[in-house]
């Protein structure tokens, strides 16, 4: 049941549209920041199966530059 | 909103990524996650004390709903600045031990049956009335702890002395504490140390005295390493029985034979007054100079007395006496070089050095413990190096109210909140503000805490009450100890926290509500009283000890005495003891202010905490045109004591020929019945150890990690070798950690004590080591 969290930079002019795939996708949950082109990407999924899709998934969003991870955490409950 | 684990992980995870962003782009906001943290509710800080040692450091305690989920320093607070020690960032999780007492029990027949917590209470009440028919008030005992809160001690002095009549009230405190308190008395004749916590920005040079700080009391530690990186001139020597952490951080480590810290204190002043480092302006206008009995004996015998007889000497014959303690001669007793004795004389003498003294449980838990405590003064009195800033001997504590709740409130056999039994004035100004006859309140103490054991076992007490401590882990010779109170017609009444030894041996057990589960004060060792609230609620049907207390005493009849409500009890009890101490001297702080500030320092006088005390400068209780006043002295001069050497009450032979020191480690607390129960803590420390040498290891045949047995006069323990670990005592020592309750060490140590303080010694007993 992993937990990870990024900093995502959106490409040029495509903050909006970053945050706007971001939040729309399934165990996501997104903190942009007000002054500068950055989101705070925190992903909860349920397995490793759902946690190696969702980073196929992150790889593929067009509006997305970089993804910096900077917390992870994967636990049995 | 309540905050699960998987929550506040997410929480971590999301603080982590806002972290590293503010590292790259400096300035960067993120409005909607403050909002989000604050608008949810998930994390409430509040501010307490911590739980464990004498230090003081303030926390912040993060809660969610019920629970405490979450500790960081309080940077509010001037003792630790935001700072804390490993157990301190752990704290909270002491709270949710599995096993947690959650109801009372009853012993019926070979069991220990759950029954409603106000049938246990009527028992106890019944058991007190029915024990002083048959035997008496003073058949009657209660055991307590430097880990009482403040009103904790206060309603079980008010119980047992005023209304009972009995001064069989003693506490733990008497086996950490009570040589530093005789120390002060003698010397100064008040108790407390006269400096603070700041002396340790401003002082030079560092003594500690058989004091392994970076492990008992490791955030004033740092403090002292990072003033030494900050001025760059600071000098830390380790003056001690076996190498330690302390050793390793320090300037110098210097090592002495046990109980030869008094030659070595003794030579430091002969050398002082040989060079004539003397401040004479402070000795003359300061100071007189005394003499007491010697050969005064080690009190392992039941119904041991001892009174000191006091004489004034003259300066001359205080030089003639420290002839026996040249360097030289100091170095055949010690085993420190003369060279190095002359080096910390010189360091002490040294009129542009601030030099501060610190020590605990070594010059405490020692047969001659109040003497050593007087010789160290003597150094800082000699050079007039006390009471100014970064000039100051202290006597560091070990638990979290030592000073505030047995010191302070009084809770030994001798003592009352303010003064002792023995003096009229005193127990009348208790009989007042207790409302009881002045003649309930017995002039004669009883007995102290290991005379109460004894007695116990004699069956003189027939009853005892034990809260917040674990006397069958602590008490030195314990086997004697536990039998006795495992004795049939012995009635034992424990309050706690958690399943121990001691509650093994208990005919009623009491849920004790913990810490932050109760509204209470602690008094840490600069004299700071910290107020927390009830933060959390208990588990079960936990009770506050206090209100344990209140509530036997009610159906004891006292109700008079007794009279609070649950909602008001803590403020009322505390502005009811606080006119015990109603004078410059001791004035606490009011209830309000230190329900808001993170401590708060007495003497408290005009609105202000005094910083140094006996000192014109700070403390407004120096008779006016003083420069210094030590008024618990009549004449307002402290004394300089001549004080022999004298050799522990075991030493090894050819039989026993080891030494058996023990002590405690970074990650466990005492008897460890808390920390055991934090799983990092656990983990980083599973279990107790015996430390030995590696030359002496060798002999043996004995590898790390290898069964080695302890073995003593009075018991045995069997337990691994540590060699080369983070301790390393010298040739013809080992050392124990006493936090395993697997392995009983006190079954191995001498119920010796200092005949004036009655504080045991466990640093010295004499043992045989066999490879298993």
């Amino acid at each position: 049941m992993p937990i990870l969290s990024y900093l995502a930079l959106p490409r040029d002019g495509a903050m909006d549209q970053l945050c706007a795939d971001l939040s729309g996708m399934e165990y996501c949950e997104i903190i942009p920041a007000d002054n500068q082109e950055v989101v705070v990407l925190v992903t909860d999924t349920p397995d490793d199966k759902s946690e190696k899709t969702l980073q196929e998934t992150l790889k593929k969003i067009p509006s997305l530059q970089s993804l910096s991870m900077t917390f992870g955490h994967n636990a049995e409950e | 909103m309540k905050l699960d684990r998987r929550s506040f992980i997410k929480s971590a995870a999301a603080g982590s990524a806002i972290a590293a962003a503010g590292s790259i782009f400096p300035g960067i906001s993120f409005a909607d996650w403050k909002k989000q943290e604050g608008a949810s509710g998930q994390l409430i800080w509040k501010k307490a004390p911590c739980r464990f040692c004498g230090t003081g450091c303030g926390v912040l305690v993060g809660v969610s709903g019920d629970r405490a989920v979450a500790v960081k320093g309080d940077p509010n607070c001037s003792v630790n600045k935001g700072l804390c020690c490993v157990k301190g960032f752990h704290v909270v999780q002491a709270l949710y031990g599995k096993d947690r007492i959650r109801t009372a029990k009853v012993r019926k027949g070979n069991k220990m049956v759950e029954v409603p917590i106000s049938e246990a209470l009527d028992l106890i009440a019944s058991k007190i009335q029915e024990t002083i028919s048959q035997t008496g008030k003073d058949s009657v005992a209660m055991y307590g702890s430097g880990q009482w809160t403040i009103p904790d001690g206060y309603v079980a002095s008010k119980l047992f002395k005023g209304c009972l009549g009995t001064n069989n009230l003693e506490a733990n405190a008497r086996l950490c504490m009570a040589s530093a308190v005789t120390g002060f008395m003698t010397s100064f004749g008040i108790d407390e140390p006269m400096g603070c916590y700041e002396d340790i920005e401003h002082a030079d040079v560092f003594v500690t005295w058989g004091n392994n700080m970076a492990e008992m009391h490791p955030v004033l530690f740092s403090r002292m390493l990072a003033s030494r990186k900050r001025k760059g001139n600071v000098t830390i020597i380790d003056l001690a029985t076996r190498s330690t952490r302390s050793s390793q951080a320090s300037d110098k480590s210097i090592l002495f034979k046990p109980s030869t810290d008094l030659a070595v204190a003794n030579a430091i002043c002969y050398e002082i007054i040989r060079n004539d480092w003397v401040n004479w302006d402070f000795v003359n206008k300061h100071t007189t100079f005394h003499k007491g009995k010697t050969n005064i004996g080690y009190g392992t015998e039941d119904h041991f007395k001892f009174k000191d007889a006091p004489q004034g000497i003259t300066f001359e014959e205080y030089k003639k006496f420290l002839e026996d303690y040249t360097p030289e001669k100091a170095e055949r007793i010690s085993g420190v070089s003369a060279m190095d004795i002359k080096y910390l004389a010189s360091l002490y003498g040294d009129p542009t050095k601030k030099v501060t003294s610190f020590w605990c449980m070594g010059m405490n838990q020692h047969v001659r413990g109040t003497w050593i405590n007087n010789l160290v003064y003597n150094i800082h009195l000699l050079t007039g190096k006390i009471s100014t800033p970064g000039n100051s001997p202290f006597s560091l504590t070990g638990q979290p109210s030592a000073c505030g709740t047995v010191r302070e409130v009084g809770t030994l056999t001798h003592k009352l909140p303010h003064g002792v039994v023995m003096k009229e004035e005193h127990r009348k100004m208790a009989a007042e503000i207790w409302d009881v006859p002045l003649a309930n309140i017995d002039p004669k103490p009883t007995y102290h805490t290991v005379e109460m054991f004894r007695a116990l076992d004699r069956g003189d007490i027939r009853f005892m009450w034990i809260q917040v401590t674990n006397p069958m882990i602590t008490m030195p010779n314990l086997n004697r100890y536990r039998k006795g109170a495992l004795k049939d017609d012995r009635f034992i009444v424990v309050s706690d926290v958690y399943p121990t030894p001691t509650t093994d041996v208990a005919d009623v057990i009491l849920p004790a509500a913990m810490w932050i589960e109760q509204e209470g004060m602690y008094g840490n060792s600069e004299r700071r009283t910290q107020h927390f609230e009830q933060i959390v609620p208990g588990p079960g049907e936990t009770m506050s000890d206090t209100w344990q207390i209140i509530e036997v005493a009610r159906r004891l009849g006292f109700e008079k005495q007794f009279p609070w409500s649950e909602d008001e009890y803590i403020e009322k009890i505390w502005e009811e003891y606080r006119r015990f101490h109603d004078s410059p001297k001791h004035n606490m702080a009011p209830y309000s202010l230190l329900k808001k500030r993170s401590g708060v320092q007495w003497p408290f006088v005009n609105g202000k905490e005094t910083r140094w005390r006996f000192n014109a400068k700070y403390d407004p209780a120096c008779k006016p045109g003083s420069d210094f006043d030590f008024y618990g002295k009549k004449d307002g001069k402290a004394w300089i004591w001549a004080r022999p050497y004298e050799p522990a009450a075991e030493s090894p032979d050819d039989e026993y020929n080891f030494w058996l020191n023990t002590g405690r480690v970074i990650e466990h607390w005492h008897t460890g019945s808390m920390t055991r129960r934090v799983p990092v803590l656990h983990r980083a420390m599973p279990e107790s150890y015996v430390e030995i040498n590696p030359e002496d290891a060798m002999n043996l045949g004995v590898v790390n990690g290898e069964l080695v047995k302890i073995i003593s006069r009075r018991g045995s323990v069997t337990m691994k070798a540590s060699i080369n670990g983070r301790g390393v005592p010298p040739r013809g020592m080992v050392f124990v950690p006493f936090f395993d309750e697997s392995y009983k060490i006190n079954e191995v140590t001498l119920d010796a004590f200092c005949p004036i303080s009655k504080q045991p010694d466990y640093k010295k007993c004499a043992v045989r080591l066999e490879k298993v």
